[in-house]
């Protein structure tokens, strides 16, 4: 009995210290990332091919799902608004929404699951086959070689990602509010002009997507850096790359809108 | 794929994105007309601001001609300090009688400037002596029940 008591809480603690090492162990890697970042600034087409990745084949399911998103806001703004007699706002509820929440977040999550799992596949994959080992053998830095294109590939490609989402939503509000239900097109857009600030809503939607970027790549370079040299270590390193992101994003999302309308 | 094709479908990519942060600026946001030109600041003290915020329009004659920039409390005298940037194209005279209007019903609340006749113009820095506070809504309903009770026992 008293075995098995002391046995759990051993293996309590030793999760507590394991989750505390890879804390620590992922911090000096994002330090590492850094500080070996020269390489993907000089050989330039390294990063460039790794926003071609992230970035280009996202663009699809961004552009797609931002549309989508938009259409459905419309359609849910404008069955609200306009029982308080108030449906030309609709313009203001769509983008405010997009802008500040929805276009960094919903983008962020897109992305995660769309690129970020595929670096971690890919990283996890060339620990499995040695093929980073081999890289250190030939004095060839891997942090440098493989890790650091791809995460500044991903933190290139995630504002501009988001923003693409947001436009696309915005229009895609336009199109079910004023060509479908026929919202008066000039007060949708000038209402939206009047209450969109630049400064407030579309650059807070950048810093956060900015940051977005910066915790979905060192998330999935770390997740793929730190698998288990196995199929199985590589799948599971996938899902938490998945799950581990996604929250991270949620959670930073929390902390930066409550930034925001503490300083406003 | 060579890198030429590489390039070219990153820089398209890299293209549309920063087009669609462009289009935020200028078509959503309202970029174009809140950060032209100079400004000066005056000052007006209010016995009620209801729910004025900062970045609120002050408008004359229904023109948006500056924004509030600053909320205070005034210890000294018990009112609300608002400190408005003006738009430095516009002059008003001395004498300029400030309102708290709401727009609609439930609409926002703004600064509405009504024109007198000083030939004297406010100063950057100047202060409106005029002002009339927010309405606000329950004080109003309020007072027009008790004037309803007042009348209702006088018949009697």
């Amino acid at each position: 009995m008293s075995n098995a008591i002391s046995r759990a809480f051993i293996s309590l603690g030793n999760k507590v210290t394991s989750r505390i090492w890879r804390l620590g162990f992922a911090s000096r890697f994002f330090l590492a990332i850094f500080l070996s970042s020269g390489t993907a600034f000089r050989r330039i087409h390294l990063t460039i091919r790794e926003i071609y990745f992230t970035g280009v084949l996202s663009l699809i399911i961004i552009l797609v799902s931002g549309l989508f998103v938009g259409m459905v806001l419309g359609l849910q703004g404008y069955d609200t608004l306009q029982r308080y007699g108030s449906s030309e706002a609709l313009g203001v509820l769509v983008s405010l929404s997009l802008v500040r929440e929805l276009g960094p977040v919903v983008s962020a999550l897109l992305f995660a699951s769309r690129a970020g799992s595929a670096i971690t596949a890919e990283i996890g994959l060339m620990k499995a086959t040695e093929q980073l080992s081999a890289m250190e053998m030939m004095a060839v830095d891997p942090i440098a070689r493989v890790v650091a294109p791809r995460f500044w590939g991903g933190v290139v490609a995630m504002p501009l990602l988001a923003a693409l989402f947001s436009a696309m939503g915005i229009f895609g509000g336009y199109l079910v509010g004023v060509q479908l239900i026929g919202v008066d097109e000039g007060s949708f857009w000038s209402q939206m002009q009047a209450s969109v600030d630049f400064r407030e809503d579309i650059m807070n939607g950048v810093i956060k997507s900015f940051v977005f970027g910066v915790i979905v790549s060192w998330v999935a370079v770390f997740e793929g850096y730190d698998a288990d040299p196995t199929a199985e270590g590589v799948s599971g390193a996938t899902t938490r790359t998945v799950v581990t992101s996604s929250l991270a994003i949620l959670a930073a999302d929390f902390v930066l809108t409550a930034f925001r309308f503490r300083g406003a | 794929m060579s890198r030429t094709t590489l390039d070219l479908w990153v820089g398209f990519f890299v293209a549309i994105g920063l087009a669609a942060l462009l289009f935020l600026a200028l078509k959503v946001g309202n970029l174009t007309t809140s950060s032209s030109g100079e400004t000066y600041a005056i000052q007006a003290k209010f016995d009620n601001i209801g729910g004025l915020k900062p970045r609120a329009a002050i408008k004359s004659a229904g023109v948006v001609v500056g924004r509030v920039s600053d909320i205070r409390f005034d210890a000294k005298d018990y009112m609300a300090v608002v400190t408005m940037q003006v738009d430095g194209r516009f002059q008003f005279p001395k004498d300029t009688f400030a309102t708290i209007n709401t727009s609609g019903l439930l609409g926002e609340q703004y600064i509405g400037f009504e024109v007198g006749g000083d030939t004297e113009m406010l100063k950057p820095g100047g202060v409106i002596k005029k002002t009339q506070s927010a309405v606000v809504l329950e004080k109003l309903i309020s007072q027009f029940m008790y004037s309803k009770a007042a009348d209702d026992t006088e018949k009697k």
